[in-house]
């Protein structure tokens, strides 16, 4: 087996991956390998054609492809970097610090003096919602529905109902009726929707596309294909009520209902956030094994790529000044006070300035924001039209951060 | 007459307008009356958006002899809402032939637009 010494080794070469090989390239670390499943960079991205990426990374409004393109332009001024596509991690030895690659090139041994996880997320399958009735043909993911048009050239069927109201929802609402197929309507559980307010005026509004607010699939009737699919509203205990049942005559069922980190390779040996299913990180991008640093939908899910790439040049950064000083600085952990549902990082390293993304636990109009390291006052502002499905980014620079364990809390205003 | 919310998206501060529509929606003609913005360019934005909405049209174009099947593409300028499906029955009949390159532009001008209907990915020659 033929084995490679590496100084920064980055698993996944999406929006995460390659700013992970930017931070790390960067720091001037003699070698970067950037592994990938799939035969070019930019991952999830390519599929993603619509515009709405970049605004802040780039100051500039790019569709998902445009968004790959650019970041590895960026990567061509370093030599130090090296992307591998076309490969399969066999298996992680944390013991040795060893990861098995299998590509056509045969297997390969990296040994790596840091690893840099960006794996990013897969979709919530199917038996997530418990989807009651028949299994026909006819049911897809959102991930998948989108492969088939945009780059396989493949329609999925002639009427369709989405479910869920996520970005990833309104977005496939929006692109299988420019591809001719009819949205009947999209459905989301919850009483609010799941996604941007500018995605649900261009996606379901422009194209009159209904959106059904606290509803869900009973039953999906259809024996080889899907041929109706049942809906009901939802009561405040999220259980269908009887008599409110709707019928959609449709052959295609779209299923966009959320996102997990991707973690099945480190779940073993990393610690993993048991509400987020994440990778636990500090404030660097560190796990909790400290030559192992993780970024992007691997470890929370994120609503901007922009944020995504940022965390990953961040944590290529880290691994590469862990390469350099082999050192690591005292943690603190962080804490979810009142209001807060998601909470990312998990620990603020010293040394690190400390951005924090959250997401709250149900819509509010005003709330302030309050982040406390013991009594010394972090941040405290009021933030308007407060929503769980828009993440929320506070910045705090190092100059400001002691020690202690730091609480994050949202007081409804 | 019909009332909207809108959050403006011209500058960071997003003011939520309200916007009363005296008539005629889409068309380009009607009235819109706006509040709660802080600058004139909210009220630019909300009469816009509400009588004639512009959009950036991203789909796909079909590639002869490419390593892949379907090369993306976007307006590289908001269009009308209104011309959208117009828009796209050109574009389902356009073929273009491999490679392309990320910003070529693949229908010049579409239907008057002012708008040309760009490449946002490279798609090589098949192998
Ligand atoms: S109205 Fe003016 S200040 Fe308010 S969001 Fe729009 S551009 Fe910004």
């Amino acid at each position: 087996m033929r084995e490679i010494p590496v100084d920064v080794l980055i698993i996944g070469a999406g929006a995460a991956g390659m700013g992970a090989a930017l931070g790390a390239a960067r720091e001037g670390v003699q070698k970067v390998i950037i592994i990938e499943r799939e035969d070019r960079t930019g991952g999830i991205l390519n599929q993603c054609i619509h515009n709405g990426f970049g605004l802040h990374y780039f100051r500039e409004e790019l569709t998902g492809p445009e968004y790959a393109e650019r970041i590895k332009s960026l990567l061509k001024d370093y030599e130090n970097v090296e992307f591998k596509g076309d490969q399969f991690v066999k298996a992680i030895d944390y013991k040795n610090r060893t990861v098995i690659v299998v590509s056509r090139e045969g297997i390969v041994l990296y040994r790596p003096k840091t690893l840099v996880v960006t794996t990013g997320a897969r979709e919530r399958p199917m038996g997530g919602i418990l989807l009651p009735g028949t299994r026909p043909a006819g049911i897809f993911t959102a991930g998948v529905a989108q492969r088939w048009i945009n780059l396989e050239n493949r329609k999925p069927g002639n009427r369709a109902l989405v479910i869920g109201s996520g970005d990833i929802g309104l977005i496939m609402a929006r692109r299988l009726t420019l591809e001719g197929i009819k949205v009947e309507a999209v459905v989301e559980k919850m009483p609010y929707p799941g996604g941007l307010e500018r995605n649900i005026r261009q996606c379901l509004k422009d194209y009159d596309i209904p959106l059904y607010l606290s509803h869900t699939v009973v039953e999906v009737r259809g024996k080889d294909r899907v041929e109706e699919v049942v809906i009901a509203e939802l009561d405040n205990n999220f259980r269908p009520i009887a008599g409110t049942e709707k019928v959609f005559k449709v052959d295609t069922l779209v299923l966009s209902v959320g996102l997990i980190p991707q973690t099945n390779l480190f779940k073993d040996f990393l610690r993993t956030d048991p509400w987020t299913k994440g990778i636990v990180c500090t404030s660097s991008g560190r796990t909790s094994m400290n030559w192992i640093f993780a970024a992007g939908n691997c470890t929370v899910i994120y609503d901007l790529v922009d944020w995504v790439t940022e965390e990953g040049e961040k944590a290529g950064k880290y691994a590469a000044f862990y390469v350099k000083n082999g050192q690591e600085a005292a943690k603190f952990p962080l804490e979810k006070g009142q209001n807060v549902g998601i909470l990312f990082p998990n620990y603020y390293e010293e040394g690190t300035n400390l951005n924090i993304y959250l997401r709250v636990k149900k819509p509010m109009d005003r709330g302030i924001i309050r982040i406390k390291q013991r009594n010394n006052l972090l941040y405290n502002k009021v933030h308007a039209s407060l929503m769980p499905s828009e993440m929320v980014n506070v910045k705090i620079p190092e100059p400001k951060i002691g020690v202690g364990d730091i609480t994050v809390e949202v007081v409804e205003a | 007459m019909r009332e909207e919310k809108l959050v403006c998206v011209m500058c960071p501060v997003g003011c939520r307008l309200t916007v009363r529509i005296s008539y005629n929606h889409g068309s380009g003609n009607g009235e819109a009356v706006v509040e709660g913005y802080r600058c004139n360019r909210g009220i630019a934005y909300a009469q816009q958006e509400i009588l004639d909405p512009q959009r950036i049209l991203p789909t796909s174009v079909l590639v002869e002899d490419g390593e892949m099947e379907l090369v993306s593409v976007k307006t590289n300028k908001p269009v009308p809402r209104r011309m959208i499906f117009e828009i796209m029955e050109i574009v389902k009949k356009t073929k273009v032939k491999a490679p392309v390159r990320t910003g070529d532009v693949i229908i010049p001008n579409i239907l008057n637009t002012g708008a040309d209907v760009i490449a946002t990915r490279s798609v090589n020659k098949k192998v």
